[in-house]
């Protein structure tokens, strides 16, 4: 039971900064319709800023500095190369996404080399321990900051007004543009929103139990694309719901590894998406996606 | 959507008027048939038969000239050409994104080793002779592909391109575990192919005073799996399959309006291009001699994306173009990596000639899709235009 109880708290725990990466891509999907498979490399520029400059000045400052960074850099690719597109394709458009991935990824990954980068947290190894059940405090930490996080985006996303234009784009471009809602900020602060977001959780995907960043995080990123589809692309309570399944499928799967056995080692970085195709059986467009009402 | 319907329209109508000039944008078989038909017809024809004649033979001749490290480069490049005409039929001409192709080629790759190599130590094998396992193994990846059509049918563009990279996090998983098919870590050694008295292996042949080996031998099953292969797709996108593909990328509702059965041609076409996936995969087992799960992974799929992208989308040719074009590229990197400046040996510190090459095809895809859409084969097209138009 407590084995089943620090499970489920540590698979909560990491399924809240998958939300947090997905969140950011459906954000993006929404304002601009592109499915961007840049994102595991806006994670890592992040993660990468914020681990090399700690030393200099500091974790805090390093954050800030990396979030600014990650957010300044998804912002520049909309910028160069979003909006330069004038066909209709979006499909063709979430190939350049991949291009513009290939480019980063493989710059930061030769940046990295062989290195493990650790990230100098604040909240080391420490474990809190409350009756039975111990759970590292990075992992709570990083359950809260999601939280609350998300929950301040949510707010924005109803009540100001970047949050209605927001809403405006994704609902009908034309008609917004026509109010007088600027597409081109729209997008361009949604990629920036989003490159914020990765690096948050770049962060706590590199701090304990995990040694620190390295070339494979960009493919621990990776999983949140399992989170988002699985939500459904155009849904925020998706990308949250998404997250949390994958988050604790993973880490029940990682950890009743050995009554797994059968289906051979390392089944917890799979299930994610043996999870999402699953899910896509039954409902194609994700859990809480627009389901396509054209049927012919 | 309403754009794309937009789009839809006017290609149409740019077609049939038959101005075809500017091909009005998506490069579809009536587009091309209708340009044509304006070049006088007798000349072009003569040119086009003579420049592809003059072509085929020098390929046929090559292996008499070149070493082994080009022969090698080449036959990757072939193998490489069937995998992108695979996916050029399934992301190029029905917009359906896959970045799932690397497990299909595994498919391929493994599945000959099994049927074709022999029981011994740990691994299992069936030991069928060599033109069986060829053939079941392509039976098999599109049997895979075709296990996957619930999905496939159903989930478009890049809502597939998730689902299909759980594929590829299925087949690491896979090829990683199932020790006594895959050989595990290390992989496993593939069997000589041997067909109709030849064994493609180093065995030496004297040809012509020129020693033949596996990569000389192997050049030619190459050169004719490239050919039947590029003659199969060009078929399929030029008749009524290609034009219900086209439809279905451009504008699904009408497409099934019209009569056309969406979900069972996507699903058809994923299984197809399963098919030609797992032909590649054999043949760049053949090249290796050994087959390793690392080489399956996710960059590999992102490799063919790149391929038929920076080629032409859509096209037999531009997935050959691309092919070439993207394998050629950290070979050719590698050879001259001391000639070149910016790039320096691997582990020394600098930009190693692989990390060269992701560089440029990632460059190349973005720039491409921006400033060129239609990819290198639209280039020379238009260039052949405009001197025409000259002339």
């Amino acid at each position: 039971m407590t084995t089943f109880v620090e499970l489920l708290l540590s698979g909560l725990s990491i399924g809240s900064v998958y939300a947090l990466i997905a969140l950011g891509f459906v954000i993006i999907f929404k304002a601009t319709e592109v499915v961007n498979f840049a994102h595991a490399s806006l994670l890592l520029a992040g993660g990468y800023l914020t681990a090399v400059l700690r030393d200099d000045i500091g974790f805090w400052a390093a954050l800030l500095v990396g979030v600014a960074g990650a957010a300044a850099v998804g912002a520049l690719v909309e910028f160069l190369v979003i909006r330069r597109y004038r066909g209709h394709d979006h499909s063709v458009l979430a190939i350049v996404t991949i291009g513009v991935d290939i480019v980063l990824v493989t710059e930061l990954t030769r940046q990295i080399g062989a290195r493990v980068l650790p990230m100098g947290d604040p909240w080391g190894a420490q474990v809190l321990t409350l009756g039975s059940v111990s759970i590292p405090q990075t992992r709570v930490a990083a359950f809260v900051t999601a939280a609350l996080i998300i929950g301040a985006f949510l707010l924005a996303f109803r009540f100001t007004s970047w949050g209605v234009a927001m809403r405006a784009v994704a609902e009908h471009p034309e008609t917004a543009a026509l109010m007088g809602i600027r597409l081109g900020r729209v997008s361009s602060s949604a990629w920036a929103v989003a490159g914020a977001l990765a690096t948050v959780a770049a962060l706590f995907l590199t701090v304990f139990p995990t040694p620190g960043l390295e070339r494979g995080t960009s493919l621990v990123a990776l999983k949140a694309f399992p989170a988002a589809i699985l939500g459904g692309l155009d849904s925020t309570t998706g990308a949250l719901v998404g997250g949390l399944v994958i988050g604790v499928t993973q880490s029940m799967a990682a950890g009743y590894q050995s009554d797994l056995t059968f289906l051979g080692r390392g089944i917890g970085d799979l299930a994610p998406y043996l999870v999402m195709l699953l899910v896509l059986l039954v409902r194609p467009a994700g859990l809480f996606g627009t389901r396509e009402l054209s049927r012919v | 959507m309403s754009e794309s319907t937009t789009a839809a329209t006017t290609g149409s109508a740019g077609t049939a008027k038959a101005s075809g000039a500017s091909g009005a944008g998506s490069a579809t078989g009536r587009g091309r048939r209708a340009r044509a038909r304006v070049r006088p017809p007798r000349r072009a024809a003569a040119y086009t038969v003579a420049a592809a004649a003059a072509g085929g033979l020098l390929l046929l001749a090559l292996p008499f000239y070149l070493d082994r490290f080009w022969l090698q480069a080449g036959l990757l490049a072939m193998a490489a050409a069937i995998g992108a005409i695979g996916l050029n039929l399934l992301t190029g001409a029905t917009g359906q994104l896959s970045l799932g192709h690397s497990f299909f080629l595994a498919v391929g790759a493994y599945g000959y080793c099994v049927l074709a190599g022999d029981t011994g130590g740990e691994l299992t094998g069936l030991g069928l002779p060599g033109w069986l396992a060829v053939t079941g193994a392509v039976a098999l990846a599109g049997a895979a592909g075709g296990l996957f059509s619930p999905i496939a049918g159903r989930l478009r563009g890049a809502y597939l391109g998730i689902a299909t990279l759980a594929l590829v996090f299925i087949g690491q998983h896979v090829l990683l575990n199932a020790h006594d098919l895959t050989g595990g870590y290390n992989g496993r050694p593939v069997p000589p192919l041997s067909l109709l008295g030849i064994t493609f292996d180093d065995t030496e042949t004297v040809v012509a005073a020129v020693p033949f080996q596996s990569m000389e031998k192997l050049w030619y099953a190459g050169l004719v799996l490239l050919a039947v292969c590029a003659f199969f797709a060009h078929g399929v996108l030029r008749d009524r399959p290609g034009r219900a593909l086209n439809a279905i990328r451009d504008h699904r509702i009408a497409a099934g309006v019209m009569g056309v059965p969406v979900a069972r041609q996507r699903a058809g076409v994923f299984v197809l291009s399963s098919m030609y996936a797992g032909l590649a995969g054999v043949l760049l087992a053949l090249v290796f001699q050994q087959t390793v799960p690392e080489y399956f992974g996710i960059v590999l799929a992102l490799e063919y994306l790149a391929m038929i992208v920076i080629g032409g989308l859509g096209s037999v040719s531009g997935a050959v173009t691309g092919a070439v074009f993207v394998t050629l590229l950290p070979q050719i990197l590698t050879r001259y990596s001391e000639a070149l400046p910016l790039v320096s040996a691997p582990g020394t510190g600098g930009v190693a000639p692989g990390e060269m090459s992701r560089y440029l095809y990632g460059a190349a895809i973005v720039a491409i899709v921006l400033f060129l859409p239609g990819g290198l084969v639209r280039l020379a097209a238009r260039r052949g235009h405009t001197k025409k138009d000259e002339a």
